[in-house]
């Protein structure tokens, strides 16, 4: 057989294959594209499709100081969360992956429940220790819960790209004359930077998004975005809850390619 | 006594139930080539981990310049190390890489630039400063990695199979690069190697490793004439090996019997007569005659002559069916395949017997 007549052997799968990855993304896509339709209708519902265009959602969006409260909220959060787990996990990944901790398993595991656990059931227990510690409405106990929720992603993260990275190149820069902290911030550090970055990236968003912990832990007056959404959809909604929506997305959307472009810079870089 | 820039006594390293290292002696002089030669988990690739101070040693010291180095982590030793794979950096530009450990000794910028400068001009890369690691060759490579290791000058350089992933032209090549580097710098080195080709072409002295002991130590030229015991006339060059029971031993010649004839060999290792025996003889050692010619020796019939350009190798299938390997200049007269009937004999002197 010609390789020509292999080609076109092959022409219906490929048909099929990307028939079926147009309909997997569709999919994926048109809820949030129909979101953000809604979220400029000049209709007082939700209505799809909407009769007409208008910016009135957004307006109130931004006029309303409960959203603009959970907004400024939910950034005071995931700022010093996000930080938090990234700086702790790449420690504890270090540790886990190049030193000699005992039980180095078990720690591991240990690091993973709060993905492993029920969100429900870290909420409670939060609660439960947060009471007695009266950190229950505070934006410190909600930073300390969403730091617990991020650490496993940047652990994982992190230990897996240290796997990756040959631990040959430490023991060479230790024969050169350079101590383990500066064979940390020279040689370990920069090799594994795209995936703590990365990690940094990933706790912001699911720390924007997280509603279970938030719930229990958060008051009136200290209420992150997801919150205010979830309370909202409870009681009377209106196209405002599409335009925040939209803003969440976006938000996600603009970490996403902040991502993309900091791969892409290394792998130019690297050519 | 000589100045000693390493010592090790008595050095033991044990991983789990294997014992690594045993026992271990071994004196480097200043501005020597010392060659740990042997094959993999022999225990000289733990031993420079252990000289580097990446691994310790259960029992025994090491001693760097006259001083215990027991106490001292791999970045305070005074040594520089080139690792099989180069652990270069990949993230570094050659420069950065080579001025690494300059910068880790806090020297002044104009002094860094002009050490790297000199550094890369004796690995002849004297271009290749701002390209990254993997813009360079294997060679290439090897190359930054030993100027990275001897920029700063360390009293030691050690090299774990530092050419063991290039191809064999570019292996010669780097060898004889290496010496070049060592001779004008006068550096003392370790090296490790399992080639005894290598080890051969580049050291002044080559401990042979077994088991985790040094079988011998001493200047390549003795290793080959005079090996001390039998792992070591086998492991370095190509060796014969006849075996027999030793008849009588006197004035450090023994007689031996085997099932092709009687022989004699040296012997450098106390033995009882009686007992079984291995003679070893080196294939340019034997001499190979017409049997009319007369003479002592063994008597075969030549099975393959193999044409190597500089020299004639001739298999040679002794009566009890036993084959050995004669080396012959081309120079000297030819023989024919299926002469049938030769003899072997060689020079007491040249072969040794150990006991089998």
């Amino acid at each position: 057989m010609s390789p020509i007549a292999g080609k076109d052997g092959m022409r219906p799968w490929r048909l099929l294959r990307a028939a079926l990855c147009i309909l997997v993304a569709v999919y994926l896509l048109s809820p949030l594209v129909v979101v953000v339709i809604i979220s400029f209708s000049a209709a007082p519902f939700l209505q799809f499709p909407p009769p007409g265009f208008s910016l009135r959602w957004y307006t109130l969006l931004f006029s309303t100081p409960a959203w603009m409260n959970s907004l400024l909220v939910s950034v005071e959060l995931l700022v010093p969360s996000s930080i938090l787990a990234t700086i702790m996990g790449t420690a504890a990944a270090y540790a886990l992956v190049r030193g000699r901790v005992p039980g180095a398993p078990f720690v591991m595991a240990c690091l993973m429940l709060p993905i492993v656990v029920p969100g429900m059931i870290t909420a409670a227990a939060l609660f439960g220790v947060y009471r007695g510690l009266g950190l229950n409405g505070t934006l410190t106990g909600l930073v300390i819960g969403h730091t617990v929720l991020n650490l496993p992603y940047v652990v994982a993260t992190v230990a897996s790209a240290l796997r990756v990275q040959d631990a040959r190149l430490e023991l060479a820069a230790a024969t050169l004359g350079a101590p383990p902290w500066a064979t940390f911030r020279r040689i370990t550090l920069p090799l594994v930077l795209p995936a703590v970055l990365s990690s940094l990236l990933v706790a912001m968003i699911l720390s924007f998004d997280e509603l279970i912990v938030s719930l229990f832990v958060s008051s009136a007056r200290v209420r992150p975005v997801a919150v205010q959404m979830w309370s909202n959809l409870m009681g009377d909604f209106d196209p405002t809850i599409a335009a925040i929506a939209s803003v969440c997305f976006l938000f996600a959307l603009l970490v996403l390619l902040a991502d993309l472009a900091l791969r892409a810079g290394r792998s130019l870089r690297s050519i | 006594m000589e100045e000693a820039v390493l010592e090790l006594s008595g050095v033991r390293k044990r991983y789990d139930a294997v014992l690594a290292v045993e026992d271990l002696d071994l004196r480097l002089r200043t501005g020597e080539f010392l060659t740990l030669l042997g094959p993999s988990g022999s225990g000289k690739t733990t031993t420079l981990m252990m000289v580097a101070g990446l691994q310790q040693p259960d029992t025994g010291t090491i001693a760097l310049n006259g001083a215990s180095v027991a106490e001292l982590p791999p970045y305070r030793r005074d040594i520089g190390m080139v690792f099989q794979n180069y652990a270069l950096f990949p993230h570094m530009t050659v420069r950065r890489n080579v001025a690494f450990p300059l910068e880790m000794r806090r020297l002044g910028r104009a002094e860094i630039a002009r050490l790297v400068d000199e550094a890369l001009q004796l690995v002849k890369l004297p271009d290749h400063g701002d390209r990254l690691p993997r813009q360079l060759s294997g060679g290439q490579q090897q190359r930054v990695a030993l100027a990275r290791a001897m920029v700063y000058r360390p009293a030691l350089l050690l090299m774990d199979e530092p050419l063991g992933a290039l191809d064999r032209k570019l292996r010669e090549q780097l060898q004889l690069e290496i010496k070049r580097v060592h001779r004008e710098r006068g550096i003392s080195v370790l090296y490790v190697t399992h080639d005894q080709e290598e080890a051969l072409t580049m050291s002044d002295r080559i401990a042979v490793f077994n088991r985790g002991r040094i079988e011998q130590i001493g200047t390549p030229e003795e290793l080959y004439d005079t090996p001390a015991t039998r792992f070591v006339a086998g492991f370095i060059g190509d060796t014969n090996l006849l075996s027999g029971r030793a008849l009588a031993v006197s004035d450090g010649i023994c007689e031996v019997e085997t099932a092709a004839g009687r022989i004699k060999a040296s012997v450098r290792q106390q033995f009882a007569a009686g007992g079984p025996v291995v003679v070893a003889v080196r294939p340019e050692r034997l001499v190979l005659t017409s049997l009319q010619e007369g003479g002592t020796g063994l008597s075969g019939s030549i099975t393959d002559v193999i044409f190597l350009g500089t020299a004639r190798k001739y298999v040679v299938r002794l009566v009890d069916g036993t084959e050995c390997v004669v080396l012959r200049q081309v120079s000297d007269p030819p023989f024919d395949l299926g002469a049938s009937a030769v003899r072997l004999s060689w020079v007491a002197a040249h072969a040794t017997a150990f006991q089998g």
